[in-house]
């Protein structure tokens, strides 16, 4: 049995954006990179438990939209104050349209 | 064998300070002195979370373990009494001596006193920790609060009494709630949303007196009105603590006066967050004092650089932010550098004011939405800031056009 699960479509999410995705009772955030590649990590900033989907995406980094936390979201790494746990990643994949991840 | 490094103000701005000299792999003794009995903690949740929590919580900067391992000498409970600038030395109230090579002074700012006769027990204003817990006990579901000032601690505080089923009355002596850097438009949402959460806000009229027997508050206003509460808070803005820099001979000037590097008059003395005036370079070397949680952690970082030689000049945009109920209100920039604004509508009501100067360069954005709505759009107005840029107005109005497309322009 695949644990990978459907999240959007590619065409769901601009270039070097950002969306949220609710799955099983867990919230995640699913990015498309300015190089069109699909990215994931856990939705919520490790701060203060707000959605990083409401933040700004700028090249490779992820910021929390609340106190402006910061997290490299293809590796997860947290860039410095307030944020200093890094963020949790998960798999993509790109299948006929689909963006999928895996929820480990 | 070096001196080391010496912060006093053990708050946002000197703890971050401390993490960062080690962080930029400083290995001389650094003393961090505060006169808390807490480890360096966060402010902003004690008028947000931590007044609606059943037990409020210290948010920590940085745990006594990570202290421990940073090797950062922290001092409790104690107050800085003198600084000798020609031996390069602390005086604190303990009677210890502490040598320094650099000093950082992030002293924060105290609460403005309400310069009135009246004041007693049932009076009481918000900035520690201590503080907070003191208030936390009288917010009751029926007890009556009546809150002094509709600034942002103010409001904040008012949000959450609600939350608990408190009675609030918010008296604001100006004609409207947050006066000093929020513009009407948006300053009437959050008078409405207080409204229809039944927080009676009365505006535009002075206090003539107040009373306080220790069981009861009893204030009067200049129109004869009377209010009495169970507990009168009073959220009047805020002063600069400079009186160890004023006895060292530095130069205040509405707070520590620094150089863009965040140097006092004394080269080997800096100062950083809300106790210090500067120069704001964004602003053509405009001279302000801030008072917000942001400016602290990125001028008490600026400042462990320029301690250790970096020779770095602020440049950030000032931004602030508050919770109120569901609603959250951010600011990029200075709105009153402003001559004239343009209006965004965002989803779900949530709009923001950009703020243009006459030369049509972008000095200010002001949000205001449910959730985090304006959070991204206020990002990327704060770099526009930054970059001095003179967006099209109908570009900045239309939603249609995304503002990240104009930050490439």
């Amino acid at each position: 049995m695949s644990d990978w699960v459907e999240a959007c479509a590619t065409g769901d999410i601009d270039e070097e954006d950002v969306m949220r995705f609710d799955h099983g009772g867990r919230t995640f955030a699913i990015y498309r990179s300015p190089d069109d590649e699909f990215f994931a990590t856990d939705g919520l900033c490790t701060h203060e438990k707000v959605h990083l989907a409401d933040g700004l995406v700028m090249d490779d980094i992820i910021e929390c939209p609340k106190h402006n936390g910061r997290f490299n979201y293809k590796t997860g790494d947290a860039r410095g104050a307030p944020v200093c746990v890094n963020l949790k990643t998960y798999p993509v994949k790109v299948d006929a349209g689909k963006v999928l991840i895996r929820i480990g | 064998m070096a001196r080391g490094m010496v912060i006093i103000g053990a708050g946002e701005c000197g703890g971050r300070a401390a993490l960062a000299l080690r962080e930029l792999g400083y290995d001389g003794p650094v003393t961090l002195v505060g006169d808390e009995p807490h480890l360096p903690y966060e402010r902003p949740p004690l008028s947000k979370d931590a007044m609606v929590s059943e037990a409020p919580e210290i948010k920590a900067i940085a745990s006594d373990a990570i202290l421990a391992e940073k090797s950062i000498r922290h001092i409790h409970s104690v107050q800085a009494v003198a600084i000798d600038r020609t031996a390069h030395a602390v005086r604190l109230s303990d009677g210890s001596v502490l040598p320094y090579d650099k000093l950082l002074l992030a002293t924060g700012s105290t609460p403005r006193k309400l310069p009135m006769p009246g004041l007693g027990r049932r009076c009481v204003y918000l900035r520690t920790f201590t503080d907070a817990l003191a208030i936390r006990a009288h917010l009751t579901a029926g007890n009556r609060i009546a809150i002094i000032g509709g600034g942002f601690i103010g409001l904040e505080l008012a949000a959450a009494a609600r939350k608990l089923g408190a009675a609030v009355t918010v008296i604001e002596a100006q004609s409207r709630i947050l006066m000093r850097g929020v513009p009407a438009e948006i300053a009437r949402i959050i008078h409405d949303a207080h409204v229809a959460e039944g927080v009676d806000i009365l505006c535009g009229d002075g206090i003539a007196s107040i009373a306080d027997d220790g069981n009861e508050v009893r204030i009067t206003l200049a129109d004869g009105q009377e209010i009495s509460a169970d507990l009168a808070v009073i959220g009047i803005g805020a002063m600069p603590v400079t009186g160890l820099a004023a006895e060292a001979g530095l130069t205040i000037d509405n707070g520590i006066a620094v150089d863009a590097e965040l140097r006092s008059s004394d080269p080997d003395i800096f100062a950083a967050g809300d106790c210090c005036s500067f120069p704001l370079t964004v602003y053509g070397g405009r001279r302000v004092r801030l008072e917000a949680w942001r400016n602290a952690q990125e001028q008490g970082a600026l400042a462990a650089r320029n301690m250790l030689g970096a020779g770095e000049a602020h440049a950030a945009v000032p931004w602030f932010w508050s919770d109120q109920y569901g609603l959250s209100l951010q600011i990029a920039g200075l709105s009153d550098e402003g001559r004239s604004t343009v209006r965004r509508d965002l989803e779900g009501g949530a709009f923001i004011l950009f703020h243009l100067a006459e030369d049509g360069r972008l000095v200010a954005a002001s949000g205001i939405g449910p959730g985090n709505a304006v959070a991204r759009d206020i990002r990327l107005a704060e770099m526009l800031i930054g970059k001095r840029a003179k967006p099209a107005p109908e570009a900045l109005g239309s939603q249609a056009v995304k503002l990240k497309s104009l930050l490439a322009a």
